[in-house]
């Protein structure tokens, strides 16, 4: 039997099943479910309440702001700014709070810090061709400096009238024994991911990254565009400071250091491609938890701290290596 | 029925003179060729009717009303649509995806609509059967063949009503099997009443599939005759230089 034109153009070529099974973060899901499967029969402490509550809420920090640095990845961009960003708007936080404005200020101003850190790394991006590598780079130093220069580089603890509300806030837990901060990782992963699949923004941002010059020449906004993602990204930093500040319920010039790399590692191997055009919400938490179960199970298992370092990076290059392999399939 | 019409069109850069005084009418369902050497005007000229750059001189005309565009994307508006020569494609979206690119197909309401996937993949595969390519809509660019690449950029004109569609240098970089189904794809649009500008370095393209050819030379139009009323040599010593004008 021919087959005619209009069957081979509505040939699926992959099910979804096949396209589920080719993707990185699918098996960096399945790395960690045997490692958490592991875990529950080899120590006795990995699946009590307790460390699964540890744990959660631990990602969610990293996780948080792996979403937002999953946009950025996604135009092809990288923001390493993004935990100075996260010590400068806690500072904020604590600074308004401390001199006894209400939480609702605190929140605005951080916030508002953040987005400001943001829109200018964007705009040095977008509309001056800066190189987002040198920009964040730069804004790494200059945001911490800046908080040691608000703080004067001293640890705030208390924070004026709202004190409670600000702990209960990154440290309660208001649903189900779910500890605060998962639920709002939960609920940003799903505006996240709604944003990148089912809506034009997040569509055009693939397309950025796909090829930015196609995007200008179809009339996508690529400028304004690339400076929200910046903001967003910005946002999320500010947004993990705020949660991570009522948490620890002080905040020194130290929070957030070196975890930029941390959140990069987590967007990378959840998937995302340090050349643009791919990556997903999802991914970001599934990378985010994977680093975080590492981290909990060699202290667990009794290994030496001193290995974690190894492990998280041997994760980063395993899960690039199995996409890197599949790609040479292709292109065989 | 005269679509596009370029009178006394120039463009200068500073004191470079690329276009000079250029002239010429586009019928419906016309296929052009536009040919000439590098650096001879040709690219400066289709960039004006794109949109990309402003005439120093001269009026460009669409069905009689003239054009005043700003940015590449005012040509869409104005039924002229562009594949240009690198295609503009994204590798890491879908086929579909390409030819919406821009101009996504939305449900629900206003600002807050999503994206309609069935829609929009429903109108790519009616696209692709009406441009008789075997290109599926779900596949990847990335995965596709020079010949399917083309025919997802040309599938982006039939997107809106286009009048006219400029093509720059759509067989430059594709195996001869490709080129024919190329050269297919300009028939089915000049069958639909489009008319077609062809932009080619390469000669049996032109004469394979135009009606007309229009030759530039250091900026100046040096032929616009019938294709049957020529022949390869002589557009050839025409390009060079070696006839002055025909």
């Amino acid at each position: 039997m021919a087959i005619t034109l209009n069957q081979s153009i509505d040939h699926r070529q992959h099910s979804r099943l096949s396209a589920l099974v080719a993707s990185q973060t699918f098996w960096v899901v399945v790395a960690l479910c045997l490692a958490c499967l592991y875990l529950s029969f080899e120590t006795d402490s990995f699946a009590t309440s307790k460390n699964l509550y540890n744990i959660t809420r631990n990602v969610t920090f990293t996780a948080i702001i792996a979403l937002g640095m999953t946009m950025v990845i996604i135009t092809g961009g990288i923001d390493l700014s993004v935990g100075s960003v996260l010590c400068l708007s806690s500072m904020i936080l604590a600074i308004t709070m401390h001199a006894g404005h209400s939480i609702e200020v605190g929140i605005l101003a951080a916030i508002g810090t953040a987005l400001l850190v943001g829109a200018f790394n964007g705009i040095l991006i977008a509309y001056l061709n800066f190189p987002p590598f040198v920009v964040t780079l730069g804004m790494l130093s200059l945001a911490r400096s800046l908080a040691m220069v608000a703080s004067n580089n001293t640890v705030v603890f208390e924070f004026g009238p709202d004190h409670q509300k600000l702990l209960s806030l990154g440290g309660g837990a208001f649903f189900f024994g779910i500890a605060n901060p998962v639920i709002y990782m939960v609920v940003l992963a799903l505006i996240f991911g709604f944003v990148l699949r089912w809506t034009k923004f997040g569509r055009h941002l693939f397309a950025i990254g796909g090829n930015e010059h196609a995007a200008v020449l179809t009339g996508v906004p690529v400028r304004p565009m690339k400076v929200a993602v910046y903001m967003i990204s910005a946002l999320t930093a500010g947004i993990a400071g705020i949660i991570q500040t009522g948490w620890l319920g002080a905040v020194t010039t130290n929070i957030g250091a070196g975890m930029e790399l941390q959140v990069i590692a987590a967007a990378v191997i959840g998937g995302a491609n340090l050349a643009g055009g791919v990556g997903t919400a999802f991914g970001a938490l599934v990378g985010a938890a994977l680093i975080e179960v590492i981290r909990n199970s060699l202290g667990l298992l009794g290994i030496s701290a001193f290995w974690q370092g190894a492990f998280i990076g041997g994760a980063i290059i395993l899960a690039v290596l199995f996409d890197r392999l599949r790609n040479l399939r292709i292109n065989d | 029925m005269t679509v596009l019409e370029l009178s006394n069109v120039s463009k200068h850069f500073g004191a470079i003179q690329a276009v000079n005084d250029v002239s010429f009418a586009l019928a419906a369902g016309e296929v052009v060729g536009l040919m000439g050497d590098n650096g001879a005007g040709k690219s400066t000229l289709v960039k004006m009717i794109a949109g990309n750059f402003r005439p120093s001189h001269g009026t460009i005309r669409m069905e009689g009303k003239v054009l005043n565009m700003h940015r590449p994307v005012d040509a869409r508006g104005h039924g002229i649509e562009i594949v240009h020569q690198d295609l503009a494609l994204c590798d890491n979206l879908t086929a579909a995806a390409n030819v919406f690119l821009g101009r996504e197909l939305k449900r629900g309401f206003g600002p807050f609509g999503i994206l309609d996937y069935a829609a929009m993949y429903r109108r790519a595969g009616e696209i692709f059967a009406e441009l008789k390519s075997e290109t599926r809509p779900r596949d990847l660019v990335k995965k596709m063949s020079g010949g399917q690449r083309q025919a997802v950029a040309i599938a982006r004109t039939r997107l809106s009503d286009a009048k006219i569609v400029l093509m720059d240098e759509p067989t430059a970089a594709i195996s001869v099997r490709q080129i024919a189904e190329v050269l297919a794809l300009i028939r089915r649009l000049r069958d639909q009443g489009i008319s077609v500008v062809l932009i080619s370095h390469r000669m049996p393209d032109v004469f394979t599939v135009a009606d007309r050819v229009i030759v530039m030379r250091r900026g100046r139009k040096v032929a616009d005759k019938k294709i049957a009323a020529s022949s390869p040599e002589e557009v050839t010593g025409l390009i060079t230089g070696a006839i002055e004008a025909a």
